[in-house]
């Protein structure tokens, strides 16, 4: 067993993570890497791909969840507990700050025509990888077909999206049964 | 319902259903926050949140719940429910998947339902970008060339830090 990391220096470790990973999502990915794998060798790099499958696969936001899992691995639950804190307090204390004058600002004209532009940005940054996740999911007719309806369900008949994901892991777990019946 | 308990119900929810985190989790937060369940914020706001939530740091879920916790109850205590609603579910259940981590993985079960959740979720994803290709978010043809242009370099694999920023100069330029 490697001597016990202390509470501190979890904490300090994902604050630093959290701080400096702008964008959220794959973003992350690299700087986890560095601070968990390299500057700390708290997992190694095998374990590494295997927490970020579990971390992807569990509900959340990934950084919460790799941090729950590292926390964990070296402290028990207190570790996870400071892991997840040091994470999520640099974007809490931001976007409070935000919260706080954003309302305000949103009448100046300047900020006015800024978010006009950014806007219709947005929208293209969350269409624009569909493709290449779709791609890298190796998607078949049956998964493209069962995407467009959850598209088409959440869109325009306006069901939750929760629904559709009930619905989705029911169909999963219905068709692994029926395979396994077939063999 | 106080306004507490229904603002740390609802990023609960989130919490729970968000599978695959970041934009995947946009669908949700919009039917819980934006127009379906209630009205916290107006779908240009929420807009807003998803540019400011990918230029500061931390995952989408956290800033998108501190914001609408403080803009719903104007108090940081809003804020701190709702940020902390939306990290409970995940916390405790990758507790129990870091106990449980192999068996999990090798669960035939888990897998089965995994394989039709991921396309569900690309599916859900096109829906929210979908959603906000309304009149509000794309005013004139301005807007329109701009979400092209973007969508082109995006695809091409540019940073989107630097695409807001330059979508955003480019607003302030022709608006």
């Amino acid at each position: 067993m490697p001597v016990t990391v202390k509470h501190h220096k979890i904490f300090i470790t994902f604050l630093k993570i959290g701080m400096f990973t702008l964008g959220g999502g794959y973003a992350m990915i690299p700087l986890i890497r560095l601070e968990i794998v390299k500057n700390n060798q708290w997992i190694k790099d095998e374990e590494f791909c295997e927490l970020l499958a579990l971390a992807q696969s569990s509900p959340g936001p990934v950084a919460i969840n790799s941090s729950v899992f590292v926390g964990y691995k070296l402290r028990g639950i207190a570790g996870s507990l400071t892991a997840a804190l040091g994470t999520a307090l640099p974007s809490f204390l931001i976007i409070l700050a935000i919260a706080m004058y954003f309302a305000d600002f949103r009448d100046n004209l300047v900020v006015k025509s800024v978010f006009k532009g950014i806007r219709p940005a947005v929208v293209a940054l969350i269409a624009a990888p569909l493709y290449s996740l779709s791609k890298r999911m190796q998607m078949g007719t049956k998964a493209l077909l069962l995407a467009i309806l959850a598209c088409i369900l959440v869109a325009w008949a306006r069901i939750s999206p929760i629904w559709i994901i009930i619905a989705a892991g029911l169909i999963g777990l219905g068709r692994g049964f029926i395979m396994k019946e077939k063999k | 319902m106080p306004l507490y308990l229904e603002l740390f119900l609802a990023f609960f929810k989130i919490g729970i259903f968000g599978f695959g985190g970041g934009y995947a989790m946009l669908p949700l937060i919009q039917y819980e926050v934006v127009d379906h369940a209630r009205s916290w914020l107006s779908i240009t706001e929420f807009t807003d949140i998803v540019a400011i939530s990918q230029m500061t740091p931390g995952p989408i879920a956290i800033n998108s719940a501190t914001y609408v916790g403080y803009r719903v109850t104007s108090s940081v205590l809003g804020s701190f429910i709702a940020t902390f609603g939306v990290c409970l579910a995940p916390f405790v259940i990758m507790i129990v998947l870091s106990k449980f981590f192999l068996h999990f993985r090798s669960n035939k079960h888990f897998n089965n339902a995994m394989q039709a959740i991921k396309p569900a979720v690309i599916g859900l994803i096109a829906a929210a970008a979908i959603s906000l290709m309304n009149k509000e978010n794309f005013i004139d043809y301005r807007s329109t060339v701009i979400f092209v242009m973007v969508f082109i370099a995006s695809f091409k694999g540019l940073n989107p830090i630097s695409l807001i920023v330059a979508a955003g100069f480019s607003g302030w330029l022709v608006y």
